[in-house]
């Protein structure tokens, strides 16, 4: 009986170019046996909500390390929230310090990784929090 | 258990003994791994450096990257490192500024000031140099896909000072291969990209003669996860094209050569980064030679700015990034760089605190009258170990550049996607080695500290900067003679279709207080707009 794998979201919000983490984490996942869609550079909030939509994703991970997180993480909760995929886990990484990281998690962010987290850590993160939509 | 440290094999409880790229060592060096002695210093190919006295006639210049919020809060911060003793000035930019946007675009939202300093219009540029004589200092510019515009609005604020462009010196990175193969900040595709910086060679070698008009970098292609012989290898391959399209307009290598800089990183690998240096030198001597004809010396050297690797320092025990610093700072003056910048310890979490920009300054100040490396060129200058790794180097980054020369040269390898897949191949096999414990970094993969110690204080850009900025854009555009400035745009769109040199219309546009959003547009109307292939 085949299982349905998990389908997740790897997205890069915003003008920052920085996709050694996000590149890395998409093939990780991908290894460890979700179906990965990568966003690629550049998108804005809207994009990655429409992406959510469009590819069903049962979650979204944000990766930012230009600064810009604490304007497009809320940004993207919102749109996500409009789009009626509010329910779908946020998490992320990047550049960010430790004050902005519980700041985010009260706005409905579900997990940061920083640097220094391993593939494993955030493959073990997801098996554990995520479900199958529906 | 946290403190111990992970074992290095080779998965078959074999010790292997390689640099941070893979690159094994033998167990000792000896007489017979040298080969033939080496020129000296300031002699063809330049192995041994790039001037017969390196540090005894000039030390290297301590040149530290810095901008963030307001062109005000900048040029405060240019003045506090120059009165600290920093030699000259380096300018890190804000992602909208990168990226061709203005501060009021919907793209710059929540951006503007964050990764650097917000510069839209020539007021922000006249700003960011107030009380700064530009003939009297060096400036690097960290720009690219809109360098041509950043540099206009330079040469125009020093214009009002006073002063003759023949005078200015300083550097634009404005090395677009590279942005496609790893720092991905562009605008339009790789072609036009490439005719906009060979108008800029074209440009400066006549009319800002002192400048580099590119800076052609490792740095970036070390950080997206490159190993050492990766990133030497597409550097130069990346220089390759830029000479060869320079002399495809009819340039003379030995005219435009001197004013090419190169821009390479110091990652922790001591030993394997020297080398790297040293081998690059010794190419590019050939390369201009050999391949290009280059005639005089002056055209054959490769002069260098190197950066301490930014991806190497950790977040956790953020004060071990201080020594981390100061051995690849170290490594950088035994390989004989001309300029460095060293990160600073916080750069994990923000950018730096006066503080942390402080003791980065001082590190290089440290070696620079401490410890004594200077008193000699090329200390490592027959080492048996150093001059077989230099050797090596060379071999490994030749078989680069021929592949990619069979490819039909670096525009076409990063049209099919080469250079940034070998990337992150090898960034992705640097996480699985981190993860198995196969590399250990201090404080995050071993010896970890259950208490992370004291926290340490972040720089905080205030969100009133990109209200600000909003606002004064806006108002530029109130009070400019708008039918001025809709003629200047057009006719930067005039030489982006007849192909005469865009650096004239760009410099008129910006004297009618055009902005970097608005002349990029015309770029983004005229060539096309570049978008990520997005690849894993």
């Amino acid at each position: 009986m085949s299982e349905t794998k998990l389908r997740i979201l790897v997205a890069k919000p915003g003008l920052d170019g920085h996709d050694r983490g996000a590149k890395i984490i998409a093939r990780a996942l991908r290894d460890a046996g979700f179906e990965v869609i990568y966003t690629g550079l550049h998108q804005t909030p809207e994009m990655i909500a429409e992406a959510a939509v469009q590819e069903d994703v049962d979650a979204i991970g944000l990766s930012i390390l230009s600064g810009a997180h604490m304007t497009l993480f809320p940004k993207i909760l919102e749109e996500l929230g409009s789009k009626g995929c509010g329910d779908v886990p946020l998490f992320g990484g990047g550049i960010i310090p430790d004050d902005d990281i519980n700041e985010l998690k009260r706005l409905g962010v579900r997990e940061i990784f920083t640097p220094g987290a391993s593939t494993q850590d955030i493959v073990s993160w997801i098996n554990e929090n995520v479900s199958p939509r529906d | 258990m946290a403190g111990q440290p992970a074992r290095k094999d080779d998965g078959k409880g074999r010790p292997k003994f390689s640099t941070i790229s893979g690159m094994e060592l033998e167990e000792c060096y000896a007489a017979a791994d040298l080969g033939a002695p080496e020129p000296n210093p300031g002699e063809y190919p330049f192995t041994r450096g790039v001037y017969p006295s390196m540090y005894r006639g000039k030390t290297w210049t301590m040149r530290q990257f810095a901008g963030f919020g307001s062109a005000r809060d900048t040029n405060e911060r240019f003045k506090y490192l120059l009165a600290n003793g920093g030699h000259g000035l380096s300018t890190a930019f804000d992602m909208p500024t990168l990226m061709g946007y203005d501060a009021d675009s919907e793209r710059s939202l929540g951006e503007v000031g964050r990764e650097g300093v917000a510069v839209s219009t020539i007021d922000d540029m006249a700003v960011l140099f107030d009380g700064i004589q530009l003939d009297e200092v060096t400036t690097s510019m960290t720009v690219n896909c809109s360098a041509s515009i950043l540099l206009a609005m330079y040469l125009v604020v020093a214009e009002r000072q006073g002063c003759d462009w023949k005078d200015l010196g300083g550097t634009i990175q404005n090395d677009m291969f590279k942005e496609f193969i790893a720092q991905k900040e562009w605008i339009c595709p790789p072609e036009p990209s490439l005719r906009i910086v060979t108008d800029m060679i074209e440009f400066c070698t006549k009319e800002v003669p002192r400048w580099h008009p590119v800076s052609i970098s490792g740095y970036h292609i070390r950080e997206a996860g490159s190993t050492a012989v990766q990133e030497l290898a597409f550097t130069l391959a990346d220089g390759i094209g830029y000479v060869q399209a320079a002399v495809d307009r009819g340039l003379d290598p030995d005219e435009f050569g001197p004013r090419l800089s190169f821009f390479f990183n110091v990652h922790n690998d001591f030993l394997e980064e020297i080398a790297k240096i040293r081998a690059a030198r010794r190419l590019w001597a050939k390369i201009m030679r050999e391949r290009f004809g280059a005639k005089t010396d002056r055209a054959c050297l490769m002069r260098t700015h190197c950066q301490t690797s930014g991806v190497s320092l950790t977040a956790q025990q953020p004060l071990n990034n201080v020594v981390r610093v100061a051995i690849q700072a170290l490594a950088g003056v035994l390989a004989g760089t001309q300029s460095l910048h060293t990160n600073s310890l916080d750069e994990t979490y923000a950018l730096p605190t006066e503080e942390a920009a402080t003791v980065a300054l001082r590190t290089q100040q440290i070696i620079a009258e401490e410890t004594g490396v200077t008193n000699t060129a090329d200390p490592f200058g027959g080492s048996y170990a150093m001059e077989a790794l230099t050797d090596r180097m060379e071999a490994e980054a030749q078989a680069y550049i021929d592949r990619i020369d069979e490819m039909g040269g670096i525009l076409r390898a990063i049209e099919i996607g080469f250079p940034q897949r070998e990337i992150a191949d090898a960034a992705f096999d640097f996480q699985v080695a981190t993860d198995q414990g196969d590399y250990v970094t201090v404080g995050m993969n071993g010896y970890q500290s259950t208490d992370q110690g004291p926290s340490i204080e972040t720089l905080k850009i205030d969100i009133g900067i990109e209200t600000e900025q909003v606002a004064a854009v806006k108002a530029l555009r109130e009070r400019r003679d708008s039918a001025k400035a809709r003629a200047a745009l057009d006719a930067v769109g005039v030489a982006a279709d007849d192909g005469s040199n865009l650096m004239p219309p760009i410099i008129d546009a910006v004297r009618a207080s055009c902005t970097v959003g608005e002349i990029s547009d015309v770029f983004r109307e005229k060539f096309g707009v570049y978008g990520d292939p997005a690849w894993i």
